[in-house]
């Protein structure tokens, strides 16, 4: 819910307390407005999903000023305030919206009283598996008992058992026991991934959470059931048993699936990545993200992940492997491959070097089918950031068949590909062994193979920097990890390259100004 | 500056200058010790009585099944104050370990930093399932560094089986085969 988007403004009272809230708005959303650490307690309500009022834990007293029925003018009371008339039992808060002069208490003794017994009936089939439960520290369940339940349980029965591990799709396992059916899993699948394929089925304490027949939970969008999840009953099938989430370092970072650029959350250890989370951006991707973005990170640990500087094969420096580069790229007849994968901070220093060197830069366009939600057709972080930087003018071709030519004619005796195997790109090995290559990537391929020579770069995992996304909104990611030993950020290279080719012969300072003019312009 | 207090030393009596009175009561000392039981313990070939409460080496327990018990939750890694706790969880494979699948989580590696630990037993209080024990073992030693960090193995061999009071997962493998589901 967009909150600009609603203009008319009501007076309500929360635990005695006049406060303005947006019309419309719900209590929890509205006790949250408010601040100071008060909250609601709540399972099945989730700010980006239907209401369902099926957990019964959001429970406040509420009141409306009192009028005369017959008269309709406003009972008071002696002091002169208007009386307030107080319905006799709870009310959810998450299904009431507030309302000119509402009268709300979130912490009487009869709130109190409903949550504690909310809780001890969850509580009563809960199988109490903490220790060997992942969402053990961000347990909805766990935060409640603690804060509103007993303490102590009165069940002397048996509780029921269900089955511990149900693969539900690819992605996600459903411990049953574990399950307070909320339903924000069935919602989320039916409204938001529109593909629905939850649901509940026998009664009362037998109710189970299940596919329906013939259907697995296997659209792209799985995995944000297990973030919604209030207990640890959807696991991520990839994060199960893999560490607890109160030692994982929480860092900021955009996904690179997609033009789209979801704000994420990456999950750390001791340079380690353990998860990707989406964070809320309601201007972007409200609070999900593709389970394919959530994977990305498996590339870090990959066999043919480059970590050495190398020219013509042998190991060495960066600084001598930015030197050569640079001497290679002062010989003219260059040409530069760029990357829509590059931070806006790389793509600068690649323009310098261009605009140094004399290079015609190409830019391959990566295109796949949108889903129409968070996976864009561009599947490219940063294709408008080469836009806005200048590194190109015009958009993406499919392939470089116009550089196989120039390199075949002669007129291209140097490339720098970024990222890209050219191989790939309609340029066959044999055309591209007349050329010199200059390869700067994260990962070996054929290309990087035949490079004369190679520079190493860190994955966006491993750098700070910023992305343009396809709504041209500049977002920034940070570091969550170091790189591979040895491999440098990579401006600190290419800023040495771009510094050595302003050193060239004939290349003027007003021209080195007005290039770096142009750049903070942008 | 302080005032000094001159006092009078008296002279010895006759006895004294003998020295004889003194020599027979350290001789009687000597001699009583010698009739007594030796109160000095031969360290390496004997051990103290350990008390039951004592805060040896942090081991780890099996359950009286030969079952481990550590579900690996790393709550004792979280609370170690010197870090000296490290666990790599893992799933228990249903297929290789039929019998212990209901537990799920079992720690694929537990090492335990003895040139870290403190003995403060921190770990052993906040176990959920009784699987730490700070037990008898005081004395320790190793050729390196390696040698001092106390693997899985290791932990178990120095902690044996102790019983179980609550037969936690018992119970809830009872209640699974018996399916009280309708």
């Amino acid at each position: 819910m967009k909150i600009e988007s609603i203009v008319e403004n009501v007076t309500i009272n929360i635990d005695g307390q006049d406060v303005e809230v947006p019309k419309g708005i719900n209590i929890i959303e509205a006790v949250k407005m408010v601040g100071k650490g008060k909250e609601v307690p709540h399972y099945c309500y989730h700010p980006k999903l239907t209401i369902a009022g099926n957990c019964r834990m959001c429970m406040v007293e509420m009141g409306m000023p009192m009028r005369d029925r017959a008269t309709g003018e406003a009972v008071l009371e002696e002091d002169g305030t208007q009386k307030i008339a107080w319905m006799p039992k709870p009310t959810i808060g998450c299904a009431t919206n507030a309302s000119p002069g509402m009268h709300i208490l979130t912490g009487s003794e009869m709130v109190k009283e409903s949550r504690n017994g909310v809780t001890e009936f969850l509580l009563i089939n809960h199988p109490l598996d903490c220790p060997i439960c992942d969402q053990a520290g961000e347990c909805r369940l766990q935060e409640f008992s603690a804060e509103h339940g007993r303490g102590y349980s009165r069940f002397i029965e048996d509780k029921n058992v269900k089955p511990k591990r149900t693969r539900l799709g690819p992605n996600v396992t459903l411990d049953d026991e574990r399950c307070i059916l909320c339903s924000r899993c069935v919602r989320f699948s039916k409204e938001v991934a529109d593909d629905d394929v939850l649901g509940f089925v026998d009664r009362g304490t037998y109710s189970t959470l299940t596919c329906f027949p013939g259907k697995e939970l296997s659209h792209n969008y799985s995995l944000n059931t297990v973030d919604i999840c209030p207990v640890g009953a959807l696991t991520s099938t990839d994060f199960r048993f893999k560490m607890r989430v109160w030692f994982l370092k929480r860092t900021h970072s955009i996904c690179t699936e997609s033009s789209v650029g979801a704000n994420t959350e990456i999950w750390s250890r001791e340079g380690k990545i353990y998860r990707i989370t989406p964070r809320r951006n309601d201007e972007v991707n409200d609070t999900w993200m593709t389970d394919t973005g959530r994977a990305l990170y498996k590339e870090i640990e990959s066999e043919d992940r480059l970590v050495h500087y190398t020219i013509e094969g042998v190991h060495k420096a960066s600084g001598e492997a930015a030197v050569a580069a640079a001497e290679l790229l002062k010989s003219g007849k260059i040409a530069m491959v760029g990357s829509a994968h590059s931070s806006v901070e790389e793509q600068f220093f690649y323009k310098a070097i261009a605009e140094r060197s004399g290079a015609k830069v190409s830019l391959v366009s990566h295109n796949g089918d949108g889903d129409g939600l968070l996976q864009s057709e561009d599947r490219t972080p940063n294709l408008r950031g080469a836009l806005v930087t200048g590194l190109i003018s015009e958009l993406p071709s499919e392939n470089l068949e116009a550089l196989a030519r120039d390199i075949n004619s002669g007129a291209v005796k140097t490339i720098l590909a970024v990222n890209e195997d050219l191989t790939e790109l309609g340029i066959s090995k044999d055309v591209l062994a007349k050329a010199k290559v200059i390869y700067v990537g994260s990962h070996a391929n054929r290309t990087s193979e035949v490079a004369n020579i190679v520079l190493p770069s860190l994955m966006v995992f491993e750098k700070d920097g910023s992305f343009i996304n396809q709504s041209f909104r500049i977002q920034r990611f940070k570091a969550a990890i170091p790189g591979p030993l040895g491999v440098q950020p990579d401006f600190t290279v290419l800023e040495k390259i771009a510094a050595a080719l302003a050193e060239r012969e004939g290349y003027s300072d007003d021209h080195r100004l007005s290039m770096g003019a142009h750049g903070s312009d942008n | 500056m302080a005032k000094t207090k001159v006092l009078e030393r008296k002279p010895l009596t006759f006895a004294e200058k003998t020295f004889l009175p003194q020599i027979v009561s350290g001789l009687k000392t000597t001699f009583g010790t010698m009739m007594q039981k030796g109160v000095t313990l031969q360290y390496p070939e004997e051990r103290p009585n350990i008390p039951d409460n004592y805060r040896g080496v942090p081991t780890l327990v099996k359950d009286p099944n030969g079952r481990e018990k550590c579900v690996s939750c790393q709550l004792c890694e979280f609370v170690c104050p010197p870090k000296a706790i490290r666990i790599t969880p893992g799933e228990i494979d249903a297929e290789v370990e039929p019998d212990r699948a209901h537990v799920e989580k079992a720690p694929q590696e537990f090492e335990i930093n003895m040139l870290r630990c403190i003995y403060c037993g921190l770990c052993q209080e906040v176990c959920p399932e009784e699987a730490i024990y700070l037990q008898d073992v005081f004395s320790l030693s190793g050729y390196s560094r390696g040698e001092m960090i106390n693997k899985k193995e290791k932990l178990y061999e120095l902690g044996g089986t102790l019983p179980d009071q609550h037969g936690k997962w018992d119970k809830k493998k009872a209640a699974e085969q018996a399916g009280n589901a309708h």
